[in-house]
Parts: structure tokens; sequence; C-alpha cells
């Protein structure tokens, strides 16, 4: 395995997830429940551009063909893209999008804190960086499952179905292959299966604090490391590829 | 008679340029022109997220999205520390977004405008938010402290979004002839709804009377929007733009620019809900506001029950 290769595909995965949820929760802007909320999912939404801004630059330096942020954005097709389908599942209600940011800013969470002791110097202080930024995404979504699902009868009722929805998509997060192994054993790379029980148990511990069930397993969400998406995914980059494809010689 | 008393004490400490606080005895009419001037300007910071916002999906570039985004998440800021700044005056912000809902608060009308290609995200923040800072540069020395005071943190930020607006259009104006196309339309568009927000001529203006003798409002519609023409009309030339008036001419005896008429008749069109997004808005603001009660409800019922169980505890 080509290490270079490898440390490229390694950062188009953590960057195409930081990029898609960001959009998912920029669509939300102007739509929020409460204006102290509408703020807030922007905020994370920030953060998940800032995040995907910094890997995928360092990606494209790794890969040392002079493709920049914006290249690797809006100038892949949908195949090449590395984002896991729970990113790209839309916003739903506000109990929907709670329970997918949970899921994912939970994984986060434990993916940064492992990441932070990468042996590669920029992935460490990306993750260093990230890790304080993700925390209040964890604290944050936590904290409104807790809410409504100890909330009203409707709000119990719309928390459950919404992690209901969520949940089977949350393994793929955990999926590992060749390119995993390889950074791994270079002690570049996090090993998920490390933090699988902890991830577990922690959700455990938000949904029974919420009141609510464990949902059942369903479709077990897999596909996105090679290309194949959910059908949303074809949508989500026509629109935010548009203008920088109808355009292509303008500088913005 | 005693209210003759602490009326002249009201006009007296207004007069030694002293604020007026929330606790501090006011008259109805100055309470009730507050709440309307203020929440009108909160709605139009939170109704102006939908024009920008209608852009954040498409933008160009990684960079031009955050700026965007956050741009727009300053307005949702705006907005909400001007509502915070109304509730000081005895008025809920529930009540407050009844209000706007049911056309009896207004907002600007600048944004019942639509959005239409990418210059408009400069086009605004250029020339709405510039015309914008003009206003509140005058309100921070308004008569109302937490208005005021409002108005210099908020100021602050809207220069920095004219900013950002005027180097959007300056990139688009040497760019690429479609983005040049792209930028002198918008100019066309957004010019003249743009030269509305300072409101109808002073002689037609009915609010302004005890507005500035109470000191609310310190400078007229018509000097306020002569300010904003005499420093854009100059920018738009340095980065090769015309603006859309042919009478547009520097006026060498007076120092300033002479202008055409504004098209009243479109104007309060619009003011009175026949603009092109009018509509639109407004069910865009009532969807998310009726979509998000039970989240409301949920908090206002789970902060409840940790109370009691606080209590009990
Ligand atoms: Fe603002
Ligand atoms: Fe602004």
């Amino acid at each position: 395995m080509n290490t270079k290769k490898a440390l490229f595909e390694y950062c188009i995965r953590i960057g195409d997830n930081s990029m898609i949820l960001g959009h998912r929760l920029s669509e939300l802007c102007s739509r929020g429940p409460i204006l102290e909320e509408d703020i807030a999912i922007t905020n994370i939404s920030l953060d998940l551009f800032g995040q995907c801004r910094n890997i995928l630059t360092y990606a494209g330096e790794v890969e040392g063909k002079g493709r920049n942020e914006d290249d690797l954005a809006y100038h892949r097709p949908e195949h090449e893209f590395r984002s896991v389908l729970l990113t790209e599942q839309p916003n739903g209600h506000f109990g929907t999008t709670m329970a997918r940011q949970m899921l994912f800013s939970v994984f986060h969470y434990y993916f940064y804190k492992e990441l932070s002791k990468s042996n590669d110097v920029h992935l460490a202080a990306f993750a260093a960086k990230s890790l304080k930024e993700t925390m209040y995404h964890m604290r944050h979504s936590s904290e409104w499952i807790i809410r409504l699902g100890d909330g009203t009868e409707e709000s119990h009722e719309k928390m459950q179905e919404g992690l209901n929805k969520m949940w089977s998509y949350r393994h793929e997060l955990f999926e590992k292959d060749a390119v995993d192994e390889h950074l791994i054993e270079l002690g570049i790379a996090v090993d998920t299966a490390k933090f699988k029980d902890a991830y577990e148990k922690q959700l455990e511990e938000i949904i029974s604090r919420a009141t609510l069930e464990i949902p059942e397993e369903g479709w077990r969400a897999t596909g996105g490391r090679i290309g194949h998406h959910s059908e949303y995914m074809g949508h989500i980059l026509a629109v935010f590829q548009s203008l920088a494809r109808a355009y292509p010689d303008a500088k913005w | 008679m005693e209210d003759v008393e602490r009326l002249e004490a009201f006009q007296a400490k207004i007069d030694r340029e002293e604020k007026i606080e929330p606790k501090d005895w006011m008259p109805a009419e100055y309470r009730k022109h507050l709440i309307r001037q203020i929440s009108q300007h909160a709605h139009s910071e939170v109704i102006g997220m939908q024009p920008e916002g209608n852009w954040i999906t498409r933008a160009p570039s990684l960079r031009a999205k955050v700026v965007l985004l956050a741009k727009i998440q300053d307005e949702a800021g705006h907005g909400l520390y001007l509502y915070c700044a109304a509730e000081t005056l005895g008025i809920s912000r529930e009540e407050l977004l009844e209000q706007l809902h049911s056309g009896k608060a207004k907002y600007s009308s600048i944004f019942n405008y639509p959005t239409l290609n990418w210059a408009d995200m400069g086009a605004v923040g250029w020339l709405v938010d510039g015309a914008a800072i003009v206003n509140q540069v005058s309100l921070q020395r308004t008569s109302f402290g937490p208005y005021s005071r409002g108005m210099v943190r908020i100021c602050k930020e809207e220069s920095f979004h004219q900013r950002q607006g005027y180097e959007i259009m300056a990139t688009m104006a040497k760019g690429t002839p479609e983005q040049k196309r792209m930028a002198q339309e918008a100019l066309d568009r957004i010019w003249w709804p743009a030269l509305g927000m300072f409101g109808p001529h002073d002689k037609d203006s009915p609010n302004t009377g005890n507005a500035m003798k109470w000191k609310i409002k310190r400078e007229t519609n018509d000097e306020l929007r002569q300010k904003f023409i005499d420093k854009t009309v100059q920018q738009a030339e340095v980065i090769g733009l015309t603006v859309p008036d042919p009478d547009m001419k520097w006026n060498e005896d007076k120092g300033q620019y002479d202008h055409g008429e504004i098209d009243w008749e479109e104007f309060m069109n619009v003011v009175r809900g026949k603009g092109p997004c009018n509509a639109q808005r407004l069910e865009h603001h009532k969807k998310a506001h009726d979509e998000g009660r039970w989240v409301r409800d949920a908090a206002t019922a789970y902060a409840k029950k940790q109370q009691s169980k606080k209590q009990v505890a």
C-alpha cells in the first residue's frame, strides 16, 4: 500500500463527512425552531466547514497534484466522495437532525481524541483543534435528545422516531479497510474498534437519560467508502457544486 | 399634573443627552414608538436572513460559503439582541412574533426582493448593510439606552459586512464577462430598493415629529439617504459599475449628488405587502416557527420538570 495514497484517501474521508454534514446543517439556516437554536446550528455547520477546509487542503498537499480545497469540494464527481451515508440523510424534523448529529458527534469526539495522538503532525494538530469544537457539538445534541425525549409526550414520540431512523447508520462510521490498516500500523490513523464499546455505552446512557428506547437494528448502512452513496448525495452535489461548475473559469 | 412634571423631567433628561433606561419613567407614546421601531428593526434582521440564505448551499467556494454563513449568523445575533432590547420595554418575544405574522409589525421592504445571482451576495452586503449602517450610526446616539448600546455593537459587524459585500462586488466586476454582467445586474435591481430603506421623504413621513424631539431619531430620512448616496456612488465608479440613475449628477454648489426620484408607488406597494417576495418571506418564517413549536414546548416542559425535581430534592 502506497502511504501517500492511503493518507490522501484517509483525509478525504474525514473532510467529506464534515462537508456533507456541514451542508445539511447549512440548509437549516433561518429555519430553526427558535432564533438561539438557529445560531447554534449554524455554528456547528461553520465548525464542520472549517474542519473540512483544513483537511481537504491538507489532502491536496499530500496528493501533490496541485488540487486545493475547492478543486476537491466542487470538482470531484459523486463516486469519488467518501462521506458516510449518515451525513447525507435529510434533516427531517428537529429530533431527526439532533439524532443524526448526536450519533456523529459522539463518534467524532472519540475519533478526534485518538487522532490527536497521531504520528502525523498535521493530523494531530487538526484533531486537537477539532476536538474542542466537537465537544460542544456532542453536548449540544445530547442535551437536546434528553430534553426532547423527556419533554412532552409529543416530543418523546418524535425524538424516538428520529432516533430510530438514524440508528443503524452509525455502524458505517466504524468500517475498516486496507487504508485504515496500513495507516494504523504506522501510527497515523485511528483504530476505531478500540472505542466502539465506549461509543455504544455512551449512546445507551444518553438514550436512557432521555427516557427513550434503544432502537431495533435496521439496515446497516454501508457504501460511502467505495462511492456508493444514498440517493440524496447526487442532489446534494447538484446544488452544492452548481455555480462553481457552471462558471469553471470564474474566480470568486 | 404629576404627569406634566414627569414629562418635563423626561424631556430635560433627553435634552441633556442622558439615556433613558428601561426602569425609568417614560411617556406611553415613547414606549410605543420604541417597541414599534426596535421590533421592526429586529424583524428586519431576521427576515433578512432569507434572501442571503437563498445562496448558502450554492456558494461557489468554501471560503465564500463560510463568510456568507457567518454573516447570516451575525444577522441572527442582531435580531436576538434587538428582541431582547424590545423585551426590556415590557413585550414578550412571542408577542413580537405574533405581530410579525399577523402583519401588524413590519420589517424592511428591501428583503421582499429576490436574490437572483451570486453577485446579489455582494450587492446586499455593500448596499443593504451599507444603508443600514448609515441609519444605525445615527441611532448610536438614540435616547433609549439599550437600543443605543445595541447599535454600537451591531454597527461594528455591519461595517464588516459592508466591506465583505463590496469585496464580492469588486471581484465580480473585474471577473469574467459573465461575472461582470451579474454584478451590474445585481446593482441595477438592488439600487432603488436600497434607497427606499431610508423611508419616505421628510415631508411625507408621519412618524418623524416626536421621534426627533425625543431623540429616538437623530437625522431625517432625506439627510440619511443623501449621506448614503454620496458615499456609495463613488464606490460604484471605482469598481467600474454604474448606478442605474440617469439623473445622478455631482452638484458642485451643494457638495453632494443630485439624484432621480424613487418610484414611491412601487415602494408603497411593497410596504403594503404587494412585493415580489412578501408572501414567501412571511410564510417561510411562519413555517419554521410553527414547525418549531413542539421543540419549544418540550424545552419548557423539560425545564419545569427539572425545576420540580430540584425542589423535591
Ligand atoms: Fe444586521
Ligand atoms: Fe449585516
